[in-house]
Protein backbone atom coordinates (compact mmCIF):
# COMPACT_ATOMS: atom_id res chain seq x y z
CA UNK A 1 0.00 0.00 0.00
CA UNK A 2 0.50 3.24 -0.46
CA UNK A 3 0.90 3.65 3.29
CA UNK A 4 3.81 1.70 3.67
CA UNK A 5 6.41 3.82 1.58
CA UNK A 6 7.05 7.41 2.05
CA UNK A 7 6.60 9.83 -0.16
CA UNK A 8 10.39 10.46 -1.17
CA UNK A 9 10.72 6.41 -1.73
CA UNK A 10 8.03 6.70 -4.24
CA UNK A 11 9.44 5.77 -7.18
CA UNK A 12 7.19 3.20 -9.33
CA UNK A 13 9.60 1.54 -11.79
CA UNK A 14 7.75 -0.91 -13.63
CA UNK A 15 9.75 -3.75 -15.37
CA UNK A 16 8.08 -5.84 -18.05
CA UNK A 17 9.80 -9.05 -18.97
CA UNK A 18 8.91 -11.98 -21.55
CA UNK A 19 5.17 -11.46 -20.40
CA UNK A 20 2.91 -13.90 -22.69
CA UNK A 21 -0.81 -14.05 -21.94
CA UNK A 22 -2.79 -17.35 -23.70
CA UNK A 23 -6.76 -16.65 -23.41
CA UNK A 24 -8.12 -20.00 -23.51
CA UNK A 25 -11.97 -19.17 -22.82
CA UNK A 26 -13.41 -21.82 -25.07
CA UNK A 27 -10.21 -24.12 -25.87
CA UNK A 28 -9.14 -22.48 -28.65
CA UNK A 29 -6.15 -20.84 -27.89
CA UNK A 30 -5.77 -16.53 -28.32
CA UNK A 31 -2.42 -15.51 -27.38
CA UNK A 32 -3.28 -11.39 -26.76
CA UNK A 33 0.69 -10.86 -25.20
CA UNK A 34 3.62 -12.86 -26.74
CA UNK A 35 6.93 -12.17 -25.40
CA UNK A 36 6.73 -8.60 -24.56
CA UNK A 37 9.45 -6.38 -22.65
CA UNK A 38 9.35 -3.04 -21.43
CA UNK A 39 11.63 -1.56 -18.79
CA UNK A 40 9.55 1.92 -17.30
CA UNK A 41 11.68 4.04 -14.88
CA UNK A 42 10.22 5.61 -12.13
CA UNK A 43 8.22 8.45 -12.77
CA UNK A 44 8.07 8.18 -16.32
CA UNK A 45 5.07 8.86 -18.73
CA UNK A 46 4.66 6.05 -20.67
CA UNK A 47 2.78 6.11 -23.83
CA UNK A 48 1.52 2.61 -25.32
CA UNK A 49 0.38 2.80 -28.58
CA UNK A 50 -1.33 0.25 -30.76
CA UNK A 51 -4.01 -0.87 -33.25
CA UNK A 52 -7.59 -1.71 -31.82
CA UNK A 53 -7.49 -5.04 -30.13
CA UNK A 54 -3.94 -5.60 -29.86
CA UNK A 55 -3.39 -6.83 -26.26
CA UNK A 56 -2.63 -3.79 -24.76
CA UNK A 57 -5.16 -3.38 -22.33
CA UNK A 58 -4.48 -7.04 -21.44
CA UNK A 59 -1.20 -5.42 -20.61
CA UNK A 60 -2.58 -3.06 -18.19
CA UNK A 61 -4.89 -5.26 -16.59
CA UNK A 62 -2.28 -7.47 -15.50
CA UNK A 63 -0.06 -4.55 -13.85
CA UNK A 64 -3.14 -3.97 -12.35
CA UNK A 65 -4.08 -7.67 -10.75
CA UNK A 66 -7.25 -7.89 -12.85
CA UNK A 67 -5.89 -10.58 -15.05
CA UNK A 68 -3.18 -13.32 -14.31
CA UNK A 69 -0.36 -13.73 -17.11
CA UNK A 70 0.65 -16.97 -18.51
CA UNK A 71 4.64 -16.55 -18.46
CA UNK A 72 6.63 -13.62 -17.74
CA UNK A 73 7.01 -11.54 -15.03
CA UNK A 74 6.14 -8.43 -13.64
CA UNK A 75 7.86 -5.94 -11.37
CA UNK A 76 7.53 -2.99 -9.40
CA UNK A 77 10.28 -1.29 -7.94
CA UNK A 78 12.12 -4.53 -7.73
CA UNK A 79 9.38 -6.75 -6.20
CA UNK A 80 7.18 -9.16 -7.78
CA UNK A 81 3.58 -8.26 -8.90
CA UNK A 82 3.02 -11.67 -10.84
CA UNK A 83 5.98 -14.35 -12.47
CA UNK A 84 6.56 -17.48 -11.99
CA UNK A 85 4.29 -19.29 -9.13
CA UNK A 86 2.22 -16.27 -8.76
CA UNK A 87 -0.19 -15.60 -11.85
CA UNK A 88 -2.15 -13.51 -10.93
CA UNK A 89 -0.97 -9.83 -9.06
CA UNK A 90 -3.09 -8.54 -6.27
CA UNK A 91 -5.02 -5.43 -6.63
CA UNK A 92 -3.73 -2.46 -4.97
CA UNK A 93 -3.84 1.27 -4.29
CA UNK A 94 -0.22 1.53 -5.41
CA UNK A 95 -1.65 1.28 -8.89
CA UNK A 96 -4.43 2.87 -9.79
CA UNK A 97 -6.41 2.05 -12.72
CA UNK A 98 -8.35 5.05 -14.66
CA UNK A 99 -10.93 3.39 -16.95
CA UNK A 100 -11.72 3.61 -20.40
CA UNK A 101 -15.60 4.17 -19.95
CA UNK A 102 -14.98 6.13 -16.56
CA UNK A 103 -15.80 3.75 -13.55
CA UNK A 104 -16.89 6.95 -11.26
CA UNK A 105 -19.78 5.39 -8.92
CA UNK A 106 -22.86 7.05 -9.50
CA UNK A 107 -24.73 6.29 -6.52
CA UNK A 108 -21.70 8.68 -4.88
CA UNK A 109 -20.85 12.31 -5.31
CA UNK A 110 -17.71 13.51 -6.69
CA UNK A 111 -16.51 13.95 -3.39
CA UNK A 112 -17.77 10.91 -1.66
CA UNK A 113 -16.28 9.21 -4.74
CA UNK A 114 -12.81 10.70 -4.24
CA UNK A 115 -13.62 9.78 -0.81
CA UNK A 116 -13.77 6.07 -1.02
CA UNK A 117 -10.21 5.33 -0.90
CA UNK A 118 -8.90 6.62 1.95
CA UNK A 119 -12.26 5.48 3.69
CA UNK A 120 -12.26 1.64 2.69
CA UNK A 121 -8.71 1.30 3.75
CA UNK A 122 -9.32 2.98 7.07
CA UNK A 123 -6.24 5.62 6.26
CA UNK A 124 -8.43 8.81 7.37
CA UNK A 125 -11.56 9.45 8.82
CA UNK A 126 -14.99 9.59 6.79
CA UNK A 127 -15.04 13.13 7.60
CA UNK A 128 -10.94 13.55 7.06
CA UNK A 129 -11.30 12.19 3.80
CA UNK A 130 -14.26 14.05 2.91
CA UNK A 131 -12.03 17.10 3.78
CA UNK A 132 -8.88 15.66 2.14
CA UNK A 133 -11.45 14.86 -1.25
CA UNK A 134 -12.82 18.36 -1.12
CA UNK A 135 -9.79 19.49 -1.31
CA UNK A 136 -7.84 18.16 -3.99
CA UNK A 137 -11.62 18.45 -6.40
CA UNK A 138 -10.79 22.34 -5.53
CA UNK A 139 -7.01 21.86 -6.66
CA UNK A 140 -8.50 20.71 -9.70
CA UNK A 141 -10.56 22.94 -10.79
CA UNK A 142 -13.84 21.29 -9.46
CA UNK A 143 -14.61 23.03 -6.15
CA UNK A 144 -17.89 23.90 -7.28
CA UNK A 145 -19.01 20.85 -8.10
CA UNK A 146 -18.36 18.35 -5.06
CA UNK A 147 -21.93 17.24 -4.43
CA UNK A 148 -22.54 16.95 -7.90
CA UNK A 149 -23.52 13.18 -8.91
CA UNK A 150 -20.94 11.84 -11.67
CA UNK A 151 -24.10 11.69 -14.16
CA UNK A 152 -24.67 16.03 -13.61
CA UNK A 153 -21.27 16.56 -15.00
CA UNK A 154 -19.50 16.58 -18.38
CA UNK A 155 -17.40 13.20 -19.08
CA UNK A 156 -14.26 15.70 -18.79
CA UNK A 157 -15.11 16.39 -15.29
CA UNK A 158 -16.27 13.18 -14.30
CA UNK A 159 -12.36 12.02 -16.36
CA UNK A 160 -10.39 14.85 -14.22
CA UNK A 161 -13.01 13.63 -10.72
CA UNK A 162 -11.63 10.17 -11.24
CA UNK A 163 -7.88 10.60 -11.70
CA UNK A 164 -8.29 12.94 -8.64
CA UNK A 165 -9.97 9.83 -6.80
CA UNK A 166 -6.84 7.77 -8.09
CA UNK A 167 -4.14 10.04 -6.82
CA UNK A 168 -5.68 10.83 -3.10
CA UNK A 169 -4.74 7.12 -2.47
CA UNK A 170 -0.84 8.84 -3.64
CA UNK A 171 -0.13 5.99 -5.99
CA UNK A 172 3.50 4.32 -7.35
CA UNK A 173 1.78 4.16 -11.10
CA UNK A 174 -1.27 5.30 -12.67
CA UNK A 175 -2.34 3.31 -14.92
CA UNK A 176 -4.84 4.61 -17.64
CA UNK A 177 -6.47 3.03 -20.58
CA UNK A 178 -7.90 5.01 -23.29
CA UNK A 179 -8.97 7.49 -20.51
CA UNK A 180 -9.85 10.58 -23.05
CA UNK A 181 -11.32 8.56 -25.62
CA UNK A 182 -13.97 9.68 -27.59
CA UNK A 183 -13.75 13.34 -26.62
CA UNK A 184 -14.05 16.33 -28.34
CA UNK A 185 -10.74 18.08 -29.45
CA UNK A 186 -10.91 20.95 -27.33
CA UNK A 187 -12.04 18.63 -24.10
CA UNK A 188 -9.03 16.69 -25.15
CA UNK A 189 -6.77 19.51 -25.02
CA UNK A 190 -8.24 20.83 -21.90
CA UNK A 191 -7.98 16.94 -20.19
CA UNK A 192 -4.21 17.47 -21.20
CA UNK A 193 -2.70 20.15 -19.42
CA UNK A 194 -4.63 19.63 -16.64
CA UNK A 195 -2.85 15.53 -16.04
CA UNK A 196 0.04 17.67 -17.20
CA UNK A 197 -0.19 19.78 -14.48
CA UNK A 198 -0.77 16.92 -11.82
CA UNK A 199 2.14 14.89 -13.53
CA UNK A 200 4.45 17.72 -12.90
CA UNK A 201 2.95 18.26 -9.45
CA UNK A 202 3.34 14.62 -8.51
CA UNK A 203 6.01 12.89 -10.61
CA UNK A 204 3.90 9.77 -10.21
CA UNK A 205 4.54 7.00 -12.96
CA UNK A 206 2.05 6.70 -15.47
CA UNK A 207 1.24 3.91 -18.32
CA UNK A 208 -1.23 5.50 -20.91
CA UNK A 209 -2.63 3.84 -23.17
CA UNK A 210 -4.03 5.36 -26.69
CA UNK A 211 -5.06 5.81 -29.87
CA UNK A 212 -4.06 9.10 -30.65
CA UNK A 213 -0.71 9.95 -31.76
CA UNK A 214 -0.32 13.50 -31.11
CA UNK A 215 -1.63 12.76 -27.38
CA UNK A 216 1.24 10.21 -27.70
CA UNK A 217 4.00 12.29 -28.41
CA UNK A 218 2.12 15.51 -26.47
CA UNK A 219 1.96 13.47 -23.03
CA UNK A 220 5.15 11.00 -23.24
CA UNK A 221 8.46 10.82 -22.00
CA UNK A 222 9.11 7.33 -24.24
CA UNK A 223 6.31 6.41 -27.09
CA UNK A 224 6.28 2.57 -26.91
CA UNK A 225 4.58 1.58 -30.23
CA UNK A 226 3.53 -2.18 -29.89
CA UNK A 227 2.71 -4.88 -32.86
CA UNK A 228 -0.64 -6.11 -33.82
CA UNK A 229 -1.64 -8.94 -31.90
CA UNK A 230 0.08 -10.73 -30.30
CA UNK A 231 1.41 -7.59 -28.29
CA UNK A 232 5.10 -7.26 -28.83
CA UNK A 233 7.24 -4.15 -28.45
CA UNK A 234 7.73 -2.80 -31.73
CA UNK A 235 9.47 0.36 -31.16
CA UNK A 236 10.34 2.59 -28.49
CA UNK A 237 10.69 6.25 -29.35
CA UNK A 238 12.06 8.69 -27.41
CA UNK A 239 10.03 12.30 -26.72
CA UNK A 240 13.09 14.82 -25.44
CA UNK A 241 10.56 18.06 -25.69
CA UNK A 242 11.30 19.52 -22.64
CA UNK A 243 8.78 19.93 -19.58
CA UNK A 244 6.25 21.76 -19.14
CA UNK A 245 4.97 21.30 -22.25
CA UNK A 246 2.32 23.69 -23.49
CA UNK A 247 -0.37 24.30 -26.08
CA UNK A 248 2.18 25.46 -28.36
CA UNK A 249 4.35 22.46 -28.41
CA UNK A 250 2.49 20.90 -30.76
CA UNK A 251 3.24 22.71 -33.71
CA UNK A 252 6.91 22.83 -33.12
CA UNK A 253 9.45 21.16 -35.80
CA UNK A 254 10.37 18.20 -33.04
CA UNK A 255 6.94 17.29 -32.84
CA UNK A 256 6.08 17.05 -36.17
CA UNK A 257 8.99 14.65 -36.74
CA UNK A 258 8.06 12.56 -33.75
CA UNK A 259 4.44 11.99 -35.25
CA UNK A 260 5.71 11.00 -38.49
CA UNK A 261 8.28 8.44 -37.19
CA UNK A 262 4.99 7.13 -34.73
CA UNK A 263 2.85 7.10 -37.28
CA UNK A 264 5.01 5.26 -40.04
CA UNK A 265 5.50 2.31 -36.80
CA UNK A 266 1.94 2.41 -35.91
CA UNK A 267 0.51 2.79 -39.71
CA UNK A 268 2.70 -0.90 -40.52
CA UNK A 269 1.30 -2.75 -37.56
CA UNK A 270 -2.64 -1.11 -38.73
CA UNK A 271 -2.55 -2.27 -42.26
CA UNK A 272 -1.59 -6.05 -40.33
CA UNK A 273 -3.89 -5.82 -37.92
CA UNK A 274 -6.70 -4.99 -40.41
CA UNK A 275 -5.15 -7.30 -43.13
CA UNK A 276 -5.59 -10.26 -40.04
CA UNK A 277 -9.09 -9.12 -39.88
CA UNK A 278 -9.78 -9.95 -43.12
CA UNK A 279 -8.43 -13.10 -43.16
CA UNK A 280 -10.52 -14.12 -39.71
CA UNK A 281 -13.94 -12.96 -42.06
CA UNK A 282 -12.61 -15.24 -44.56
CA UNK B 1 -55.27 21.44 -1.70
CA UNK B 2 -54.40 24.68 -3.40
CA UNK B 3 -50.90 22.99 -3.37
CA UNK B 4 -52.07 19.81 -4.93
CA UNK B 5 -53.84 21.73 -7.81
CA UNK B 6 -51.11 24.31 -8.17
CA UNK B 7 -48.99 20.80 -9.10
CA UNK B 8 -50.94 19.27 -10.98
CA UNK B 9 -52.10 22.73 -13.35
CA UNK B 10 -48.72 24.59 -12.51
CA UNK B 11 -46.49 22.48 -15.46
CA UNK B 12 -46.99 21.27 -18.67
CA UNK B 13 -46.80 17.61 -17.92
CA UNK B 14 -49.77 17.91 -14.68
CA UNK B 15 -52.13 19.77 -17.56
CA UNK B 16 -51.20 17.29 -20.69
CA UNK B 17 -52.16 14.70 -18.24
CA UNK B 18 -55.21 16.18 -17.03
CA UNK B 19 -56.34 17.56 -20.68
CA UNK B 20 -55.79 13.13 -21.63
CA UNK B 21 -57.63 12.02 -18.83
CA UNK B 22 -60.44 14.34 -19.86
CA UNK B 23 -60.66 13.96 -23.18
CA UNK B 24 -60.51 10.03 -22.35
CA UNK B 25 -64.09 10.35 -20.52
CA UNK B 26 -65.16 12.69 -23.54
CA UNK B 27 -64.59 9.95 -26.27
CA UNK B 28 -65.96 7.66 -23.26
CA UNK B 29 -69.16 9.49 -23.17
CA UNK B 30 -69.81 9.55 -26.99
CA UNK B 31 -68.98 6.28 -27.48
CA UNK B 32 -71.58 5.31 -24.94
CA UNK B 33 -73.98 8.03 -26.68
CA UNK B 34 -73.48 6.89 -29.98
CA UNK B 35 -76.11 4.54 -30.53
CA UNK B 36 -78.76 6.81 -29.24
CA UNK B 37 -77.26 9.76 -31.44
CA UNK B 38 -77.12 8.13 -34.60
CA UNK B 39 -78.06 4.22 -34.36
CA UNK B 40 -75.10 2.86 -34.93
CA UNK B 41 -72.38 1.79 -31.92
CA UNK B 42 -68.66 2.89 -31.72
CA UNK B 43 -66.62 -0.09 -32.65
CA UNK B 44 -65.80 -1.62 -29.20
CA UNK B 45 -67.85 0.45 -26.94
CA UNK B 46 -70.89 -0.19 -27.53
CA UNK B 47 -72.22 -1.57 -24.45
CA UNK B 48 -70.28 0.59 -21.91
CA UNK B 49 -72.33 2.69 -19.31
CA UNK B 50 -71.86 6.68 -19.68
CA UNK B 51 -69.80 8.22 -17.86
CA UNK B 52 -72.05 10.12 -15.83
CA UNK B 53 -74.12 7.21 -14.85
CA UNK B 54 -70.95 5.39 -13.47
CA UNK B 55 -70.05 8.38 -11.32
CA UNK B 56 -73.66 8.09 -9.71
CA UNK B 57 -72.83 4.47 -8.86
CA UNK B 58 -69.90 5.75 -7.39
CA UNK B 59 -71.46 8.13 -5.42
CA UNK B 60 -73.84 5.45 -4.72
CA UNK B 61 -70.93 2.96 -3.19
CA UNK B 62 -68.94 5.73 -1.53
CA UNK B 63 -71.03 6.24 1.76
CA UNK B 64 -70.97 2.26 2.21
CA UNK B 65 -68.49 0.89 4.45
CA UNK B 66 -68.09 -2.04 2.88
CA UNK B 67 -67.04 -0.22 -0.25
CA UNK B 68 -64.04 0.84 1.36
CA UNK B 69 -63.48 -2.34 3.35
CA UNK B 70 -62.89 -3.84 -0.22
CA UNK B 71 -60.15 -1.01 -0.45
CA UNK B 72 -58.51 -1.82 2.84
CA UNK B 73 -59.04 -5.68 2.16
CA UNK B 74 -57.07 -5.91 -1.40
CA UNK B 75 -54.84 -2.76 -0.25
CA UNK B 76 -53.51 -4.98 2.54
CA UNK B 77 -53.29 -8.06 0.71
CA UNK B 78 -51.31 -6.35 -1.69
CA UNK B 79 -49.01 -5.08 1.10
CA UNK B 80 -48.46 -8.33 2.63
CA UNK B 81 -47.73 -10.06 -0.56
CA UNK B 82 -45.64 -7.46 -1.77
CA UNK B 83 -43.75 -7.12 1.47
CA UNK B 84 -42.67 -10.29 2.31
CA UNK B 85 -41.65 -10.80 -1.44
CA UNK B 86 -39.57 -8.31 -0.91
CA UNK B 87 -38.17 -9.12 1.87
CA UNK B 88 -37.12 -12.88 1.03
CA UNK B 89 -36.93 -11.83 -2.86
CA UNK B 90 -34.17 -8.95 -2.42
CA UNK B 91 -31.51 -11.29 -0.21
CA UNK B 92 -32.36 -14.31 -2.78
CA UNK B 93 -31.89 -12.38 -5.83
CA UNK B 94 -28.72 -10.68 -4.07
CA UNK B 95 -27.51 -14.27 -2.70
CA UNK B 96 -28.35 -15.80 -6.37
CA UNK B 97 -25.90 -12.99 -7.83
CA UNK B 98 -22.83 -13.29 -5.88
CA UNK B 99 -22.17 -16.60 -4.94
CA UNK B 100 -21.62 -19.26 -7.07
CA UNK B 101 -22.96 -22.49 -5.16
CA UNK B 102 -26.00 -20.63 -3.96
CA UNK B 103 -26.77 -19.99 -7.20
CA UNK B 104 -25.52 -23.91 -8.76
CA UNK B 105 -28.65 -25.09 -6.39
CA UNK B 106 -31.18 -22.64 -6.19
CA UNK B 107 -31.29 -21.35 -9.59
CA UNK B 108 -32.72 -24.09 -11.11
CA UNK B 109 -35.64 -25.08 -8.96
CA UNK B 110 -36.41 -21.42 -9.20
CA UNK B 111 -36.27 -21.22 -13.15
CA UNK B 112 -38.67 -24.21 -13.40
CA UNK B 113 -41.15 -22.85 -10.63
CA UNK B 114 -40.88 -19.12 -12.26
CA UNK B 115 -43.13 -19.63 -16.11
CA UNK B 116 -45.59 -21.16 -13.71
CA UNK B 117 -48.46 -18.08 -13.35
CA UNK B 118 -49.40 -16.72 -9.97
CA UNK B 119 -52.86 -18.03 -10.74
CA UNK B 120 -51.88 -21.26 -11.49
CA UNK B 121 -51.29 -21.67 -7.95
CA UNK B 122 -54.79 -20.32 -6.84
CA UNK B 123 -56.18 -23.82 -6.36
CA UNK B 124 -53.28 -25.66 -5.32
CA UNK B 125 -52.71 -22.81 -2.13
CA UNK B 126 -56.58 -22.96 -1.56
CA UNK B 127 -56.16 -26.45 -0.20
CA UNK B 128 -52.96 -26.07 1.32
CA UNK B 129 -53.07 -23.11 3.28
CA UNK B 130 -55.51 -23.31 6.16
CA UNK B 131 -57.56 -19.90 5.47
CA UNK B 132 -58.77 -17.89 2.73
CA UNK B 133 -57.09 -14.79 3.43
CA UNK B 134 -53.56 -16.94 3.78
CA UNK B 135 -54.00 -18.77 0.40
CA UNK B 136 -54.42 -14.82 -1.62
CA UNK B 137 -51.67 -13.40 0.36
CA UNK B 138 -49.14 -16.43 -0.69
CA UNK B 139 -50.65 -16.02 -4.31
CA UNK B 140 -50.08 -12.20 -3.93
CA UNK B 141 -46.63 -13.09 -3.24
CA UNK B 142 -45.67 -15.67 -5.69
CA UNK B 143 -47.13 -12.67 -8.16
CA UNK B 144 -44.16 -10.14 -7.00
CA UNK B 145 -41.77 -12.51 -6.04
CA UNK B 146 -40.22 -13.91 -8.95
CA UNK B 147 -40.43 -10.61 -10.98
CA UNK B 148 -38.41 -9.15 -8.02
CA UNK B 149 -35.86 -11.77 -8.01
CA UNK B 150 -35.23 -11.89 -11.60
CA UNK B 151 -34.80 -8.03 -11.48
CA UNK B 152 -32.29 -8.05 -8.48
CA UNK B 153 -29.80 -10.93 -9.78
CA UNK B 154 -30.24 -9.35 -13.37
CA UNK B 155 -29.36 -6.04 -11.93
CA UNK B 156 -26.87 -7.42 -9.65
CA UNK B 157 -25.08 -9.39 -12.81
CA UNK B 158 -24.69 -6.45 -14.74
CA UNK B 159 -22.72 -4.00 -12.72
CA UNK B 160 -20.22 -2.63 -14.24
CA UNK B 161 -17.16 -4.58 -13.14
CA UNK B 162 -14.96 -1.40 -13.59
CA UNK B 163 -17.14 -0.22 -10.80
CA UNK B 164 -16.16 -3.49 -8.53
CA UNK B 165 -12.33 -3.68 -9.69
CA UNK B 166 -11.86 0.34 -8.87
CA UNK B 167 -13.31 -0.32 -5.23
CA UNK B 168 -11.03 -3.07 -5.02
CA UNK B 169 -8.30 -1.27 -6.37
CA UNK B 170 -8.81 1.24 -4.03
CA UNK B 171 -8.56 -1.61 -0.80
CA UNK B 172 -12.65 -2.56 -0.31
CA UNK B 173 -12.74 -5.48 1.09
CA UNK B 174 -15.77 -7.72 0.41
CA UNK B 175 -18.26 -6.47 2.96
CA UNK B 176 -17.16 -3.01 1.40
CA UNK B 177 -17.90 -4.04 -1.74
CA UNK B 178 -21.26 -5.54 -1.42
CA UNK B 179 -22.77 -3.22 0.82
CA UNK B 180 -21.12 -0.01 -1.07
CA UNK B 181 -21.19 -1.54 -4.64
CA UNK B 182 -23.19 -4.16 -5.50
CA UNK B 183 -26.16 -2.91 -3.40
CA UNK B 184 -26.26 0.42 -4.38
CA UNK B 185 -25.31 -0.45 -7.74
CA UNK B 186 -28.72 -3.22 -7.77
CA UNK B 187 -30.95 -0.60 -6.39
CA UNK B 188 -32.52 0.32 -9.81
CA UNK B 189 -33.08 -2.75 -10.58
CA UNK B 190 -34.52 -3.41 -7.35
CA UNK B 191 -37.08 -0.71 -7.79
CA UNK B 192 -37.98 -1.72 -11.31
CA UNK B 193 -38.55 -4.86 -9.81
CA UNK B 194 -40.54 -3.54 -7.29
CA UNK B 195 -42.84 -1.88 -9.61
CA UNK B 196 -43.35 -4.39 -12.21
CA UNK B 197 -44.10 -6.78 -9.19
CA UNK B 198 -46.61 -4.44 -7.64
CA UNK B 199 -48.95 -4.34 -11.23
CA UNK B 200 -48.24 -8.49 -11.27
CA UNK B 201 -49.77 -8.04 -7.40
CA UNK B 202 -52.33 -6.16 -8.06
CA UNK B 203 -53.53 -8.32 -10.92
CA UNK B 204 -53.24 -11.59 -8.81
CA UNK B 205 -54.72 -10.11 -6.14
CA UNK B 206 -58.01 -9.46 -7.65
CA UNK B 207 -57.99 -12.86 -9.63
CA UNK B 208 -57.44 -14.92 -6.55
CA UNK B 209 -60.21 -12.84 -4.58
CA UNK B 210 -62.65 -13.39 -8.04
CA UNK B 211 -62.16 -17.02 -7.45
CA UNK B 212 -62.41 -17.40 -3.54
CA UNK B 213 -65.11 -15.75 -3.22
CA UNK B 214 -65.10 -13.38 0.19
CA UNK B 215 -66.80 -13.26 3.20
CA UNK B 216 -69.33 -10.06 3.61
CA UNK B 217 -68.60 -6.34 4.60
CA UNK B 218 -65.94 -5.57 2.19
CA UNK B 219 -64.03 -8.82 3.12
CA UNK B 220 -63.55 -10.29 -0.20
CA UNK B 221 -61.49 -7.07 -1.42
CA UNK B 222 -62.10 -4.98 -4.79
CA UNK B 223 -61.75 -7.73 -6.73
CA UNK B 224 -64.82 -9.64 -4.93
CA UNK B 225 -66.73 -5.86 -5.16
CA UNK B 226 -66.40 -6.51 -8.89
CA UNK B 227 -67.46 -10.10 -8.91
CA UNK B 228 -70.82 -9.62 -6.67
CA UNK B 229 -71.71 -6.37 -8.97
CA UNK B 230 -71.52 -8.65 -11.66
CA UNK B 231 -73.30 -11.35 -10.04
CA UNK B 232 -75.99 -8.21 -9.21
CA UNK B 233 -76.47 -7.25 -12.71
CA UNK B 234 -74.80 -3.98 -12.14
CA UNK B 235 -72.54 -2.67 -15.18
CA UNK B 236 -71.97 0.77 -13.45
CA UNK B 237 -70.76 -0.54 -10.30
CA UNK B 238 -68.15 -3.16 -12.05
CA UNK B 239 -67.01 -0.26 -14.02
CA UNK B 240 -66.60 1.66 -10.85
CA UNK B 241 -64.87 -1.08 -9.21
CA UNK B 242 -62.25 -1.30 -12.30
CA UNK B 243 -61.44 2.16 -11.84
CA UNK B 244 -61.09 1.59 -8.11
CA UNK B 245 -58.49 -0.68 -9.08
CA UNK B 246 -56.68 1.83 -11.40
CA UNK B 247 -56.19 4.39 -8.40
CA UNK B 248 -55.10 1.88 -6.46
CA UNK B 249 -52.26 0.31 -8.88
CA UNK B 250 -51.57 4.38 -9.59
CA UNK B 251 -51.33 4.98 -5.74
CA UNK B 252 -49.08 2.06 -5.17
CA UNK B 253 -46.81 2.71 -8.01
CA UNK B 254 -46.48 6.33 -7.31
CA UNK B 255 -45.74 5.55 -3.60
CA UNK B 256 -42.84 2.88 -4.79
CA UNK B 257 -41.46 5.80 -7.41
CA UNK B 258 -41.42 8.43 -4.36
CA UNK B 259 -39.47 5.69 -1.97
CA UNK B 260 -36.53 5.18 -5.25
CA UNK B 261 -36.33 9.06 -5.33
CA UNK B 262 -35.46 8.97 -2.07
CA UNK B 263 -33.32 5.73 -1.93
CA UNK B 264 -31.63 7.25 -5.08
CA UNK B 265 -31.04 10.70 -5.39
CA UNK B 266 -28.28 10.27 -8.09
CA UNK B 267 -31.46 8.77 -10.02
CA UNK B 268 -33.71 11.90 -10.11
CA UNK B 269 -31.55 13.51 -12.27
CA UNK B 270 -33.42 11.17 -15.34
Amino acid sequence: MAKKTSKTAKKGEISIKNVTKVYDPTGVNVMAVDNCSMEIAGGEVCMIVGPSGCGKTTLLNSIAGFHSITEGSIHLDGELLCGPGKPKAEQSAERMVVFQHGALFPWKTLQENVAYGPTVQKAMSASEAMDKAGHMLADAGLGSFITKFPGEVSSGMARRAEIVRALINNPKVLLLDEPYRAMDALTKQIMHESLLETYDRTGVTIFFITHDLEEAIFLGDKVHVVTTRPCQLKKTIEVKIPRPRSFETQSSEEFRKLLVEVNDAVHEEAVKAFKAGEREMA
Amino acid sequence: MTNFLQKLFGNTTGRRGVSAIIVFVIIWHVGSQLDEWTGYDMLGIGLVPPPADVFVAFLGVVPKVGYWMSWVASFSRVITGFIVAMIIGIPFGLLLAVNRYFRGVFFPPFEILRPIPPLAWVPASLIFWPTNEMSIAFVTFLGAFFTIVINVLGGARNIDISYLRAAQSMGASQFDLFWKIVLPGTLPSIFTGAAVGMGITWEVVLAAEMISGGGTQGGGGLGFFIWSSYMGGSLEQIVVGMISIGIAGYLSSSAIRKIGYHFMPWRRLF
